[in-house]
């Protein structure tokens, strides 16, 4: 096991993420954040906390659950369904720019099946995708648009993210 | 879960507590410009209904199409049960076609423990007879968990035809098992037989029934299924046991008043009572599909075990 992102340099990267947000979009009106349930909702709120300490801003910021949405969902005709919680975005995403965010960047299927949920509400004007951590291993056509470390990692490895809103402290690690 | 949906006591605490946090998420869907999620896409769903409904069947199906279930809706009368084919028969052959899951309501209670000794599609009661009716107790259980933020230690009256309802045995069944002190009133002639042995209070008198009460859940004087006379007449059953403006002043200031539909108004309700500010009558209409639309969603995924 071992630490890839600090406290410390999550805080960092975060920050970083929000500038280059900032950079990238000149009209800071048209932003909306949209995080992926369930780590990528609290990233979305730091993110959005980070781009008002710069310019003062307030950007809308939603919650997406794509359980419903999943490609895998009926084919393990064992066990139990996964748990769905609430998709939230109250505001419109009609000409947004909808950033999405998540905390890590795998196979891109999480993401595929959130492009599908995300469109049902409405006809964004762009989706960007923003990921703490790109650990390779793509399977599906996706690439992030910011990314806050890129992790080489192997297929038998595993990806613990640790955000101090859910599991009580920052930090990235590498299993296995 | 197991395989099937038959009643509320195959069900566990947890697993009750799952269906109803999976409801709150299942509502969201309701409320977005797109009611749909494609989540059941490929599924065939077969609701077999042998009795009239409106309600329940209309409820079933905008579930089962939120989900992008593959639907169709069979109903008795112009069924070849009117050639005189049995159930057992017309479920084998509908089960030929592979259908994934049947929903069925019928007359005879225990009708779907039948379906689901036969057939390998889930099976979802939607009400068998006198027996129970699941799907509506899970979404009472949903209604007063919004209202009152919880369920244990509330109480709640329960009064009407208790003799032939199936929505009342599965209420009890769920509410007792979370914890509810539960309370059932009506007349003698309809109380059924070892009532009190269900771990409810049992009173023939309404106004100690619903003295204090957190929810009134009022019951449909079933006419269709009393061969012989429970009381009578109806204005006399309205003028004891019908729930008015006066009889609620008894219940708490913040009570709600339930029921499962079709109501007889001027029966058990009065019309300022269901449609007055304590009742949530719609509510529960509302609440119902997003209720099945998590029981289709749970059962779908596969049975433990399985």
């Amino acid at each position: 096991m071992s630490v890839a992102l600090d406290a410390d340099r999550m805080g960092r990267t975060l920050t970083r993420i929000a500038h280059e947000i900032l950079e990238r979009n000149r009209g800071v009106e048209e932003l909306a954040l949209v995080g992926i349930r369930t780590r990528g909702v609290p990233l979305a709120k730091r993110l959005a906390r980070a781009i008002h300490e710069i310019n003062g801003h307030e950007i809308p910021t939603g919650a997406l659950d794509i359980t419903l949405y999943r490609d895998d969902l009926m084919r393990t005709a064992v066990g139990a369904q996964p748990v769905i919680r609430k998709t939230e975005i109250p505001f419109s995403i009609d000409n947004k720019s909808i950033l999405l965010v998540d905390d890590v960047l795998y196979t891109g299927r999480t993401i595929r099946a959130a492009l599908d949920a995300l469109i049902e509400f409405g006809r964004p004007r762009v989706i960007q995708l923003v990921v703490l951590v790109d650990r390779g291993h793509r399977e599906l056509p996706i690439k992030a648009d910011y990314v806050g470390k890129n992790l080489p990692t192997s297929q038998t490895q595993s990806v613990q993210v640790h955000l101090m809103e859910v599991d009580g402290r920052d930090e990235v690690e590498i299993v296995g | 879960m197991k395989k099937d949906l038959l009643g509320i006591g195959d069900l566990t605490p947890d697993e009750i507590y799952r269906i109803l946090d999976t409801t709150e998420a299942m509502r969201e869907i309701g409320q977005r410009p797109i009611k749909k999620v494609p989540t059941l896409r490929g599924k065939t769903i077969v609701n077999m209904f042998y009795e009239p409904s409106t309600r329940t069947r209309t409820s079933f199906e905008i579930a089962e199409k939120r989900l992008s279930a593959d639907t169709l809706s069979i109903a008795a009368s112009t069924s070849s049960a009117q050639k005189g084919e049995t159930l057992a028969d017309t479920a084998l052959n509908i089960e030929a076609m592979a259908p994934d899951m049947i929903v069925l309501r019928h007359a005879s209670s225990g009708a779907g423990h039948l379906l689901s000794r036969l057939c390998k599609s889930r099976i979802i009661n939607a009400g068998d007879g006198m027996h129970e009716h699941p799907t509506q107790a899970l979404l009472d259980a949903f209604t007063i968990r919004e209202h009152k933020k919880r369920l244990e230690g509330l109480k709640v009256t329960i009064v009407g035809d208790l003799l032939h309802s199936r929505v009342l045995r599965s209420n009890v069944l769920l509410l007792t098992t979370l914890g509810a002190e539960v309370w059932v009133c009506g007349p003698a002639t309809l109380l059924p037989p070892g009532i009190e042995r269900l771990g409810v209070h049992v009173s023939t008198d309404i106004d100690e029934a619903v003295a204090d009460a957190d929810v009134i859940m009022m019951l449909r004087i079933q006419q269709e299924r009393m061969h012989g006379a429970f009381f009578p007449s109806t204005r006399e059953y309205f003028n004891t046991f019908g729930m008015t403006r006066a009889r609620l002043k008894h219940a708490k200031p913040d009570v709600i008043i339930m029921h499962p539909g079709p109501m007889n108004r001027g029966v058990e309700i009065a019309s300022d009572v269901a449609d007055g500010p304590y009742s949530v009558i719609l509510e529960q209409v509302a609440n119902g599909v997003a209720v099945r639309m998590a029981v289709l969603y749970l059962l779908a995924g596969g049975a433990e075990g399985d």
